[in-house]
């Protein structure tokens, strides 16, 4: 074990840029989640449909080739694009940035079905009785659909949280330094891969049961009004 | 209360004109007009599919009419086509506007349940009417104290009874100021020991000279405090005029026939 303490440094910096890259795919997923969300639920077909298409293409599709689409694809796309206009000649992805993309782009699907879910549950009635007082659809979200679907979103929330946490680990591939690809490297090179693993499952342990502390926290928040069964 | 109209005060709260309304292909409303005037009690009957709570909710358009033309204190609500030719709102900031003025009572209360009933009442004033937090608390008081609820303020719907969850929703109508109230069958998905205190709040209203239109099931409610009974059959307009001499002497023979099957 001295060995770790001896790459505690690597280690903490590696789960700095993890959780960093996971609260950031969070947010990005949160946003694209409701749009998804609302896309679905859209009175237009062709809204709804793409929508649809997004969740389809996101469930079906690997994230590990996601992932690789998106940065070296993304690559490839922007260097053409500045090759056209004439604004840029070569850009380079960030290893980070293309990780949150990705992650962002394959949790937002998961978390539009989640969202879809928990505004279908919120009693239709309520939505037209803030729309009969004479708020704006703006106004019905934030003080009546938001408040109400975070608790109905919340369970599924806290899984799709927990396997974003978990997935944080294929950026790896594409060569970002977190925590998986600094252990792994330290691991390596010291000949001691297994302890470094053993390392890396305690931090996310760590991780995951902070996460569940403060989900819980946010769930009792949410919770008023509900009789408890 | 059973004056007889016209008065001599002809101001009009809500006009609704020729308003035809269909699902699909399915015509629910086929062109129904109908006034209130400012003070009125005007009572809509009918039996289930008559399109009475369909007209009532096409008059603050949470069901777009697909014709017709509604007005609030002589404002016509401006409608407008899409690219296929369905009906729909021009103007999305004066329906929010007009529903403001016309509040709606629900069947099934629709209190938000997440939170209480002061937050129910001082919702709309504030995000709505933009009052002040306190102001708007200060006359949700008021309110809350005419249908006698200001006690439970603090409990959430969850915690109260049907009755006084409809009570709470009242007040919260109430709260709005507004010109006309509309009652979706304020009382139909009440136990029946609920329904009293629920009539009797409603009924203070009708005294207190509010333009109210209130689609209910209770005879006794319709016969004694409206201004005005109106017959829905299949979407039409099948007899109308004071409720004393309606219900003493019904003209239609479906209106006849409705009130035999009620009064069992």
């Amino acid at each position: 074990m001295d060995v770790i303490f001896e790459y505690r440094q690597i280690l903490i910096q590696g789960t700095l840029v993890t959780i960093s890259l996971a609260v950031l795919s969070l947010a990005l997923s949160i946003v694209l989640g409701l749009i998804g969300a609302f896309a679905k639920l859209s009175p237009t077909r062709g809204i709804r449909r793409m929508g649809n298409v997004y969740t389809l293409f996101v469930r079906s599709v690997p994230d590990l080739v996601l992932m690789m689409l998106i940065f070296f694809g993304g690559q490839t796309l922007l260097s053409q694009i500045g090759g056209l206009t004439g604004l840029w000649d070569y850009i380079e992805i960030n290893q980070f940035v293309a990780g949150v993309l990705t992650l962002g782009f394959i949790f937002g699907a998961y978390m539009s079905e989640t969202f879809r879910g928990a505004i279908l549950a919120i009693p239709q009635g309520q939505i037209e009785a803030a729309r009969a007082v004479g708020m704006s659809p703006g106004q019905v979200f934030r003080i009546v659909t938001w408040p109400q679907m975070v608790r109905f979103a919340l369970p599924s929330f806290t899984n799709n949280w927990l396997v974003l946490v978990k997935s944080t680990a294929l950026v790896s591939v594409i060569g970002l330094h977190d925590l998986v690809w600094n252990a792994f490297s330290a691991g390596r090179s010291t000949h001691q891969l297994f302890s470094f693993m053993i390392a890396v499952m305690g931090v996310y342990l760590v991780i995951t049961g902070l996460s569940d502390l403060l989900l819980r926290m946010v769930d009792r928040k949410y919770a008023v009004g509900v009789r408890r069964a | 209360m059973n004056a007889v109209l016209p008065s001599a005060d002809t101001n009009v709260s809500l006009g609704v004109d020729e308003l035809h309304k269909s699902f699909g292909t399915h015509e629910v409303l086929k062109g129904v007009s109908l006034e209130a005037r400012e003070g009125e009690v005007i009572s809509l009957l009918g039996s289930s599919g008559s399109g009475k709570s369909t007209l009532l909710r096409c008059v603050n358009l949470l069901e777009t009419p697909t014709s017709g033309q509604i007005s609030v204190h002589g404002e016509v609500i401006k409608m407008t086509q899409d690219r296929s030719g369905v009906a729909r709102p021009a103007d999305p900031r004066q329906v929010e506007r007009i529903r403001a003025r016309l509040a709606m009572v629900f069947q099934s209360f629709n209190l938000w349940s997440h939170m209480t009933v002061m937050e129910n009442v001082i919702a709309g004033p504030i995000h709505v009417l933009k009052q002040s937090r306190a102001e708007a608390i200060e006359q949700a008081k008021e309110v809350l104290e005419r249908v006698g609820m200001y006690e439970r303020r603090d409990y959430y719907p969850a915690h109260i009874s049907g009755g006084q969850q409809q009570r709470a929703a009242i007040a919260r109508a109430l709260a709005m100021k507004p010109d006309v109230m509309l009652f979706d069958e304020p009382t139909s998905a009440l136990d029946p020991e609920l329904v009293g205190e629920v009539l009797k709040v409603i009924r203070s209203l009708t005294e207190e000279g509010r333009t109210m239109v209130v689609v209910t099931h209770e005879m006794a409610f319709a016969r004694d405090v409206s201004s005005k009974v109106i017959f829905l059959h299949q979407g039409l307009i099948e007899e109308q005029g004071a409720p004393a001499q309606m219900f003493a002497s019904p003209k239609s023979g479906r209106f006849k026939e409705f009130l035999s099957n009620t009064r069992q």
